[in-house]
């Protein structure tokens, strides 16, 4: 009997083995082997002053520790993850908290909200570059109109990272809204109803029973926040090229230049794995850290 | 255990089938190539002959052209066009041309199909690109196919500030396609108000000063409404940077590429000029000057001159509500101009007689009438001189002088920033420009720093 019963959860196990064979097929060719192939080839120098790569050991990790611009792209990269990830969230959990009614023309309210999401960032990146031009640029406009100096947005160390920030923001905050509305939708009615006849008020309610369900969303999306303030470097190729002097460089784009300017693969490499062991940690702890404190109805 | 068996072969067959649509995916990349080993193959037997393939559709020889476009307009069609011309006049050779981005991704597109083993016959590239190209082993040198062709007098046609880029030591590596310089945008109607020869721009650095602070306006507030003059520092100021080193001395690089001369006292000059331009005289904007939203600015009338490519002439004589003139770049010591654009290459890892057809077409493309054609059509400046002499340029020339300011500048040109690890180089002295535009360094900090940058990256190559 109990053979039998073994025998059996063999064959369920091979069987769910066999139907996850195509995916790690795939998972392996063009994920982990190109992590492996990065990871060993960040131990190599391979330029173009030498024809052939030469191990090198960790001397790429030591020219990083002294490389300023990496210093100042790792400073930016931070700044620009704590200037979108909060707004960004928030301002979609209150575009979601506005648009999850039964109003009329509702629709229209959801499609203005979701449509930055929808362009591409290129298309963007385009469009904002004349919002932040100089003189005639739509905000400089309104300064103008208000007989205040015209702003050089891009063109200043100073104000540039904020400018990326704003269009960021601008464009993610739809998309966690879509999320958060999916989570609001999913939230039973009755539970809102009955701590009103209880008397408390809306924020109570939002504090004690609608933002702890919602949780789990807000777990998502900032693992989605977070990578994409790794990921979004397209508007740098179009507005600012990483500049003025590297002031809105970031981490992707300096291994995009490092790769595909300098061909400096062995360099680049070297930056992806620091790009890749962060996000890993990233991962863990969102997932083993703010997991625990996550309760899941 | 049947149904495992069962199973076990279902899930076979789906994963070959993924693997098989996964393969067949890599393949379409490079369908054409492997095609077109194929028909080299045949080839080998008959190659030299080519009457006798241009009679049998067979033994067609196709080459990929990898291409990008930098300017407006609809070029893909015209590129085609060439194409198709090509093949009506030579049946044995068909061009596939293969659009490919901006520059920067034709180079990337390119570099990984030379890795892959998988390069193509023939691309446009950054003049600039040539070390880059040389250290990655990827191009063949053409002397002995000019030498064929006409040797000396077909490659002295081509204007010498374009060649520059494409030789070096004693060697031709690149033929000029679409190139470009930089030149002086002014408003006329500007000009006029502001009592100034409607007819000549600036002519000298003291002029530009001059001619920029009666050019521009301010309102009542003391905000300007137009400014004198803009020079464009994102991206690439290195560029722009060049031609005021030129005006004030000599080019930036040595003609080997493995040196560059950033810290002179004549370019801390000019880049003071810059900086003065935008903080004593306040004629420019402080602080950096995007290069993509210059022409617009001097359209919509924010600025009276300006310093662009000539590639964009085309633009601004479709949008500019004003009358408008092209000058020389204003010069100092002497007029100075770097040149711009991208050169054809051939490359290395393909047959011989590819190569040799990839050459055909550069030659059919490079003739007086094409290349007067394709500067019509582009704005860039024909390559060659004997492109001026044709009945087509005159007429255009006749009807648009300010499509000659380019040519006639040529004369004072040289060679675009190109060096060993051109990229890194590229950094060090763009970075550097941009900390002293805005005020993050002193003219000789910046230069020096960009100069010390530049030194150990060249230096393996010393």
């Amino acid at each position: 009997m109990r053979k039998k019963w073994r025998s059996n959860q063999l064959k369920v196990n091979i069987y769910a083995w066999l139907l996850l064979l195509p995916s790690f097929i795939f998972l392996f060719l063009f994920t982990y082997l190109p992590i492996f192939q990065t990871l060993s080839l960040s131990f190599y120098r391979a330029d173009l002053s030498i024809a052939e790569p030469i191990f090198t050991g960790l001397e790429n990790f030591r020219l990083l520790m002294e490389d300023k611009v990496f210093w100042k792209v790792m400073t930016n990269n931070a700044i620009f993850a704590l200037g979108t990830i909060p707004l960004s969230v928030g301002i979609g959990l209150i575009m979601a908290l506005m648009v999850n009614r039964a109003i009329r023309g509702i629709g229209w309210v959801r499609t203005f909200f979701f449509y930055p999401v929808v362009i591409p960032m290129i298309a963007i990146a385009n469009i904002w570059l004349f919002i932040y031009t100089p003189s005639y640029g739509l905000i400089n406009q309104v300064l103008g109109f208000l007989q205040l100096p015209d702003i050089n947005w891009l063109g200043s160390t100073s104000t540039v990272m904020i400018a990326m920030i704003i269009m960021v923001v601008w464009k993610e905050a739809g998309f966690f809204m879509i999320f958060y509305l999916a989570g609001l939708q999913n939230i039973s009615k009755e539970l809102s109803e009955s701590a009103k006849i209880d008397g408390a008020s809306s924020l109570m309610i939002f504090r004690k029973i609608t933002f702890p369900l919602l949780m789990p969303t807000t777990l998502f999306v900032l693992i989605i926040a977070v990578t994409n303030s790794f990921k979004l470097v397209d508007h740098l190729v179009i507005m600012t090229q990483g500049g003025p002097n590297n002031a809105s460089n970031l981490l992707l784009y300096y291994i995009y230049e490092t790769a595909f300017s300098y061909w400096d693969q062995g360099y680049a490499a070297t930056l992806t794995v620091v790009l890749l062991v962060m996000m890993l940690v990233f991962a863990v702890w969102q997932f083993f850290g703010l997991d625990r404190k996550i309760h899941y109805s | 255990m049947k149904k495992i068996v069962s199973l076990l072969s279902i899930i076979a067959f789906v994963s070959m089938f993924m693997l098989m649509a996964c393969s067949s995916e890599s393949a379409t990349g490079t369908e054409s190539n492997s095609d077109s080993t194929d028909q080299t193959d045949n080839n080998n037997t008959d190659t030299d002959n080519q009457e006798a393939d241009a009679n049998e559709p067979e033994e067609i020889i196709e080459i990929d052209w990898y291409y990008p476009i930098a300017v407006g307009g609809p070029l893909t069609q015209v590129i085609e066009k060439m194409a198709d011309d090509f093949h009506a006049d030579f049946p044995n050779i068909k061009v596939n041309p293969i659009y490919t981005g901006s520059y920067d991704e034709t180079m990337t597109r390119t570099q990984t199909a030379v890795q892959g083993n998988n390069a193509p016959e023939l691309a446009v590239l950054l003049s600039t690109e040539l070390y880059t190209l040389l250290d990655m082993d990827a191009i063949i040198p053409l002397d002995e196919l000019i030498e064929d062709n006409g040797g000396e007098e077909f490659i002295n046609d081509f204007f010498p500030a374009f060649l520059e880029n494409a030789q070096t030591g004693g060697s031709t590596y690149g033929i000029p396609f679409q190139r470009s310089t930089i030149v002086l945008y002014y408003n006329k109607e500007a000009f006029e108000e502001a009592g100034l020869d409607p007819e000549k721009g600036p002519e000298n650095w003291d002029e530009l000063v001059a001619y920029a602070e009666k050019l521009t306006q301010t309102d009542g507030n003391g905000n300007v409404e137009r400014w004198g003059v803009e020079i464009p520092t994102s991206g690439f100021p290195y560029w722009l940077f060049q031609g005021f080193a030129l005006q004030n001395g000599k080019n930036l690089m040595s003609d080997d590429g493995k040196e560059v001369y950033f810290d002179t006292p004549e370019n801390v000059e000019a880049l003071q000029l810059w900086l003065d331009l935008a903080h004593e005289y306040n004629v420019m904007p402080q602080d950096v000057i995007d290069w993509a939203t210059v022409p617009s600015d001097f359209i919509e009338e924010k600025t009276a001159m300006i310093y662009h490519t000539t590639g964009n002439l085309t633009n601004i004589r479709n949008n500019a509500g004003f009358e408008f003139g092209v000058s020389f770049m204003p010069g100092n010591k002497q007029y100075g101009s770097p040149t711009g654009g991208g050169n054809f290459y051939i490359f290395k890892d393909v047959p011989e007689e590819k190569q040799q057809a990839a050459w055909e077409f550069v030659k059919w493309v490079s003739e007086p009438e094409r290349a007067a054609q394709w500067s019509i059509d582009t704005g860039y400046v024909a390559v060659r001189e004997s492109a001026y002499e044709t009945e087509l340029m005159a007429a255009y020339v006749e009807d648009f002088p300010q499509a000659a300011v380019a040519r006639d500048q040529l004369e004072f040109a040289s060679a675009e920033l190109s060096t060993h690890q051109n990229g890194r180089v590229y950094k060090a002295i763009n970075d550097n420009l941009q900390a002293a535009v805005v005020g993050q360094k002193t003219p000789e900090e910046a230069l020096k720093d960009a100069q010390e940058e530049a030194d150990r990256i060249l230096a393996p190559f010393n």
